[in-house]
């Protein structure tokens, strides 16, 4: 303990240096940027930066990489909230209430619940990086396959919270996302399923295609075909530009439980970050006060699944940092960074390159505040966007989704795919179908699928796996947890009546 | 046009001091067929910083064209054509999705430039697993084959066609081998290391410093002899004859002129000939693995049939 806040101080020593000052703030601002662009994710960015950096010091490089990340995560929300456009898959339970939200002249204070909230998220998150990774990285190794599967159906639960009113059509929204999950190769077999011999078709549909066609591409047309018969307005601004006292007190609870939520999932090598946003939300509505403000832009659903976003983006660096374990795509290429200074990241890499981990651990601590302060007076600034007239807001709604969907892949079948679904969330939206469950059988779906055949495989066949606490406990927890989520509301309900 | 630059190509050759002098080639765009970060990427990328600072290309492009294993990526290289100079990433996983994913073109219907690196795959086992070498795990696997699990990426892949030849070379059917796919480098160190599955496998440099570090046991690697400075057995040595190279390479148009394929060849040869691409293959942990053009095409096509025949003995193809 006393060692590693030595090594952390080291580390401030190191990250306070100006010329990393500076690397940590360019960083933050640019990942800040990616995170609003729609298809444009910090890999990438990551990726196109190497060849530019070679001639940077490692430690500049990491530091900067390390606020690109972070800032990333920050960016995502503010599109999610003000467009209806989720710039990646760990920002679209944001979209839900933040952008309800938002159309409720409370954008400024969805936006700050969010900036502040990530910044206490990843602020703690860091810290439990620092203290606690060893004990984090092996309870991520308890995870394997049927670990996963509990954990998939514990997310699943999630789905619950957002079928809406009507139980047959939150039902139908959400088969449609298993089946658009089912779409692509099966990995256990290789063989293609649904993909009408498309060859784009083979890796599946990507969840921000779907993501953004039903949320910002629907949401836009439907507004189009509503704009003659009914003047709904959309306020930038109602009332104060800063939080109320309520707006705090129903926050800071939601940031600390996504926190803890957010953290632990996001360290685990499968663990991701839309089943911790699901999580929280699920968890958030069922400790708020007013449940049936879900939906309708409550501050609870804004702030707590943004919070567990952030949280899991410091725990996707905890195994990177550890064990050299990359958890993610932005991992991955940071690894390969790593290689190309002739790093070997894992294990080693806190005895070898001391100054460069904890360097880059305290200049995090630091790109938080700096986020923090880039996006804090922006939120007033972003709002102002709203007041753009609306055909043309929801003209450039259109293009902008249309162009981060493309930057996806670089492949025109995505533009296509991204219309097809936006139709259909047109028409959803019509039949007042919701699409969040939707997407929460696309993103769980195909896990929660292959995880239990890897777990059967590996068992060869023998289920029990799933339900025998001796050699499986926590998979076995997991699902029971899952079960007392779905059963206990149902009884208690029962003994109201 | 051409020919004038041919006549200062040679004015240059007769003044140059040292080696024959290769024209520039302008606007290059090189495709790699995968997400960035991977290993056609990272190739690329060196590519791209090498050719640039010898002076052998500019104003160099990398386009990432992920999906289907890279099939996505080279038909449209294949049937898109461009006005500037472009190049393909490829390479054995390239070669395992073209026949599994049934794609339309292959590398047929490119031009062959060179192989570039290469990475061995050593096999791997948790630090506490019970099989301290490579015969106590095929004992375990020929008394009963379903009880080791082999982790590995997406079916076709080059870790399948690993395990595939080593249960060919132990004399047990391919088809019995229990494959769990597990889809990225992260999720399989920890599924071995947490011994969720019993064997794991990656190139060489993604498993090097779990290795090091004692947190996972090579068994053996997929190199024809020991690597200088790396202290893993052979499976040729074990006895077992499995030779595996994942090999990167690039590809050019099938329809380039004669002059343009020389051009791009005499830029390729002097890139892999400098110090800075040797020094930037080694430091990611690859070999470098250059094979000219002529010699490089027979491979391609014998990598394909060699592919083809294992898929089926696997399973994967009818």
């Amino acid at each position: 303990m006393m060692e590693t806040l030595q090594s952390l101080l080291q580390g401030f020593s190191v990250s306070l240096d100006p010329m990393n000052l500076l690397w940590a703030a360019i960083g933050v601002t640019v990942g800040t940027a990616i995170g609003v662009l729609p298809g444009i994710g910090p890999s990438l960015t990551v990726a196109l930066l190497l060849p530019v950096t070679t001639a940077l010091e490692p430690t500049a490089a990491f530091i900067m990489f390390g606020g690109i990340y972070y800032g990333a995560m920050y960016g995502g929300s503010t599109t999610s909230i003000l467009l209806n456009t989720p710039g990646e898959s760990g920002a679209i339970v944001t979209a839900i209430d933040g952008h309800a939200m938002a159309r409720k002249g409370r954008g400024a204070q969805a936006l700050a619940t969010a900036a502040i909230g990530s910044f206490v998220a990843g602020t703690i998150a860091t810290l439990a990086m620092t203290f606690v990774a060893p004990a984090m990285v092996s309870f991520a190794l308890l995870f394997g396959p049927a670990e996963y599967f509990g954990l998939m159906v514990l997310a699943f639960v999630t789905v619950t919270a957002v079928l809406g009113e009507n139980l047959a059509l939150g039902m139908a929204s959400l088969m449609l996302g298993l089946t658009l999950g089912l779409v692509g190769i099966d990995n256990q077999t290789g063989a293609a399923r649904l993909t009408f011999g498309i060859p784009e078709l083979l890796d599946g549909i990507d969840v921000v295609i779907v993501a953004v066609g039903l949320f910002a591409i629907g949401e836009a047309l439907y507004q189009v075909s509503r704009y003659r018969h009914e003047k709904e307005e959309i306020y930038a601004l109602k009332g104060s530009l800063w939080m109320s006292r309520e707006d705090w007190s129903r926050s800071w609870k939601p940031w600390l439980r996504g926190t803890a939520i957010g953290f632990p999932i996001g360290s685990l090598p499968a663990g991701g970050s839309e089943i911790p946003t699901f999580l929280s939300y699920v968890v958030e509505k069922r400790l708020a006060k007013k449940p049936e403000e879900f939906g309708h832009g409550a501050i609870e659903a804004v702030a707590g699944p943004e919070a567990a976003n952030n949280a899991s983006a410091a725990g996707v660096l905890t195994p990177l940092l550890a064990l050299g374990l990359p958890t993610s795509a932005t991992a991955a290429i940071m690894l390969a960074a790593f290689q190309q200074y002739g790093l070997q990241p894992g294990p080693l890499l806190f005895e070898n390159d001391p100054q460069l981990v904890w360097g880059m651990i305290a200049s995090l601590y630091i790109g938080n505040v700096f986020l923090l302060l880039l996006n804090l007076p922006m939120a007033g600034m972003w709002v102002k966007l709203l007041l753009v007239p609306k055909p043309w807001l929801y003209g450039g709604i259109l293009a902008f989704a249309t162009l981060g969907a493309y930057s996806l892949n670089n492949n025109i079948v995505d533009l296509v795919l991204l219309w097809i679904i936006g139709i259909g969330g047109l028409g959803m939206r019509l039949l007042n179908v919701p699409v969040a469950p939707c997407i929460v059988g696309l993103i769980l779906g195909p896990m929660a699928e292959q995880h239990f055949r890897r777990a059967l495989a590996i068992s060869q066949g023998d289920l029990s796996v799933f339900y025998n606490p001796m050699t499986h406990p926590l998979a076995v927890s997991l699902l029971v947890i899952a079960i007392a989520f779905l059963v206990t509301p149902m009884l208690l309900r029962l003994r109201r009546a | 046009m051409k020919k004038s630059m041919t006549i200062v190509a040679a004015a240059a050759l007769a003044f140059a001091s040292a080696g024959p002098a290769v024209a520039e080639i302008k606007r290059l765009e090189i495709t790699a067929p995968a997400a960035a970060g991977g290993g056609y990427d990272q190739n690329a990328r060196i590519m791209q910083q090498v050719l640039q600072k010898e002076g052998l290309a500019s104003g160099i492009q990398v386009v990432n064209q992920p999906g289907a294993g890279g099939t996505i990526g080279l038909a449209n290289y294949v049937n898109n054509k461009k006005r500037t100079p472009t190049l393909l990433m490829g390479g054995l996983a390239l070669v395992g999705a073209i026949i599994t994913n049934k794609s339309t073109v292959s590398f047929e219907d490119t031009y062959p430039l060179a192989r570039l690196s290469a990475d061995y795959q050593p096999i791997v086992v948790a630090a506490d697993s019970p099989y301290k070498t490579v015969e106590d795990l095929i004992a375990k696997f020929k008394a009963d084959p379903g009880s080791i699990s082999w982790g590995g990426s997406g079916p076709g892949s080059t870790d399948h066609m690993l395990y595939g030849l080593l249960a060919k070379a132990a004399g047990v059917e391919p088809s019995k081998i229990n494959y769990v796919v597990l889809t990225s480098g992260g999720e399989m160190l920890s599924g071995v290391m947490g011994g969720h599955v019993t064997v794991g496998t990656g190139g060489y440099s993604e498993l090097s410093a779990q290795i090091n570090a004692g947190k996972v046991r090579a068994l053996a690697i997929s190199s024809p002899e020991r690597l200088p400075g790396i202290d893993i057995p052979t499976f040729k040595e074990k006895g077992y004859d499995v030779n595996l190279v994942n090999w990167r390479a690039v590809f050019a148009p099938k329809d380039l002129k004669a002059e343009e394929k020389q051009e791009l060849e005499q830029a390729i040869d002097k890139m892999v000939k400098s110090e800075d691409w040797k020094a930037a293959v080694k430091q990611r942990g690859w070999s470098d693995a250059y094979m000219p053009p002529a010699e490089f095409a027979a491979f391609v096509k014998q990598e394909h049939v060699r592919a083809e025949g294992l898929f089926k003995e696997l399973g994967l193809l009818k």
